[in-house]
């Protein structure tokens, strides 16, 4: 039995909060500069030199990459020998509140009735899933609303098929147009039920950019889909060229004979996360 | 930190323009022109339209006349202590769609966000001589530089989405729809038809 105490996971996570606001990760960078490589648009190019310049730029004063610091999402893989002492919900609600607080970063939560700020950015929002062994793992995610707004979910038919999935996810992508910042990581979900496709498609973004899926059917698909994205789509920040989607990442789960629910989250080119395993 | 030194991240030609904007310039504008911004803007997003139009409805005056100005449509992260601001990079302009031919019918000459504007928004853009331009989404850190002073101009219990006057050196953007109607989003090839 190992123990992690309530105040190791606020500190935790509010580093991580700092940190994902500043520094994106090394998948994120090598994926706009292999963009950057094979653009073919001049003004494209420009504008993906811009954004690694802006990473630069955030790492080094400080300074969040996008105004937009999001709302939390944070995945907590929990292993069945590890004892919380203290509550788990409540330290890591602390963590993004000290994280948001001393890193200066924007307040983006508000109440969804009155639209008043709650002044935190609390709450996160918090997916605790266990396993067994003494793993504790926090995976961090915030993600600004101009790209998680262009997402969709869809209860298709099963008559549909994947090539009916699969006209719904190119389609989202590509109506969304310039708003959600492209060059996008694109995370989908097919299968299970309603809120299960939906669960998928946003921690499916947090595969390392450029890893297939290991089934090679679904491997097949996201290739397939992120050419038909990259031919229909419209380019970076929809100002031209062929990169509008970095990657596109496909989980799948059995579904009910009569469904097939596809979700598709859609994530700009910031894209922050963070993971620490305590 | 050399918080004036200009971005050169652009190979592209630039046009300079000074804010509020001089007699003529916007009509010379056309869609696809890149420029550098520098001079006096005004900010705002959700609330401020929100907060603006009921202004409107009760009668009442703005905080500030915008007939001639540009706004710009930002939610900025918090300055660290001795710093001007935080992140400005541009939030998505469709959600103020519904409030901005208000605004258009008080002079307001510019609109500034990112991503593409609604009909009726475009319509009234027309009838008004005004234009549309696009900042470069996910450019916070870089376009921080590009700011000189912040000043509040109303609505500070919304927080990031009060009201505030920016003074901006070479601040880049791109115009996206211009006073004859052009859409620059529109004009772009998809990926395999590069432009």
């Amino acid at each position: 039995m190992k123990t992690v105490t309530a105040a190791r996971i606020t500190e935790a996570v509010r580093g991580l909060a700092i940190a994902a606001a500043h520094d994106l990760e090394p998948d994120i960078l090598d994926a706009l500069v292999a963009a950057r490589d094979r653009e073919t648009s001049p003004l494209a190019r420009n504008v993906l030199e811009l954004l690694m310049r802006n990473a630069d730029i955030a790492s080094r004063d400080e300074i969040p990459l996008c105004q937009d610091t999001g709302i939390c999402t944070v995945f907590v893989t929990l292993g069945q020998e590890v004892h919380i002492a203290g509550d788990l919900g409540a330290a890591i609600q602390e963590g993004v509140r000290q994280g948001y607080e001393e890193g200066f970063l924007r307040k983006s939560v508000c109440d969804v009735m009155t639209r008043n700020n709650t002044g935190t950015n609390l709450p996160a929002v918090i997916h605790v899933e266990l396993e067994p062994g003494e793993r504790c793992r926090l995976r961090f995610l915030p993600k600004g609303c101009g790209s998680e707004n262009m997402s969709g979910l869809k209860m298709l038919p099963p008559a549909a098929g994947i090539p009916g999935a699969v006209d719904y996810i190119v389609e989202t992508v590509v109506n969304a147009g310039p708003n959600p910042c492209p060059p996008l990581v694109v995370g989908v979900g097919i299968g299970g039920n309603f809120e299960k496709a939906a669960l998928m498609a946003k921690k499916v973004l947090l595969r390392p950019l450029g890893r297939p899926s290991e089934r090679e059917d679904v491997a097949r698909l996201e290739e397939q889909l992120l050419t038909r994205m990259n031919r229909e789509g419209r380019g970076v920040l929809g100002l031209g060229g062929c990169n509008t989607v970095l990657a596109v990442h496909v989980d799948t789960f059995p579904t009910h004979i009569a469904s097939l629910p596809v979700a598709v989250n859609i994530q700009c080119h910031s894209h922050r996360h963070k993971e620490v395993d305590l | 930190m050399s918080l004036l030194r200009a971005p050169s991240a652009f190979a592209a030609d630039f046009k300079e323009l000074a804010l509020p904007f001089a007699d003529g310039v916007v009509a010379s504008l056309r869609a696809g022109d890149l420029v550098y911004l520098s001079g006096t803007l005004y900010t705002g997003r959700d609330q401020t339209h929100r907060r603006l139009c009921a202004l409107l409805d009760q009668g009442k005056d703005l905080p500030v006349d915008l007939a001639g100005q540009l706004l710009y449509y930002v939610g900025p992260s918090p300055a660290r202590p001795g710093r001007v601001i935080g992140a400005v990079g541009p939030t998505t302009s469709y959600r103020m769609d519904s409030y901005t031919p208000r605004l258009l019918d008080l002079g307001l000459l510019a609109t500034m966000g990112k991503g593409a504007r609604s009909l009726p928004v475009r319509e009234a853009m027309q009838r008004h001589g005004a234009i549309y331009l696009a900042a470069f989404g996910g450019a916070g850190a870089f376009l921080s530089r590009c700011v000189l002073s912040v000043e509040l101009v109303a609505f500070a219990d919304a927080g990031p989405e009060a009201m505030f006057r920016f003074e901006v050196l070479n601040f880049p953007a791109v115009v996206i729809n211009d006073v004859a109607g052009r859409d620059f989003y529109e004009q772009i090839g998809t990926g395999d038809t590069p432009s």
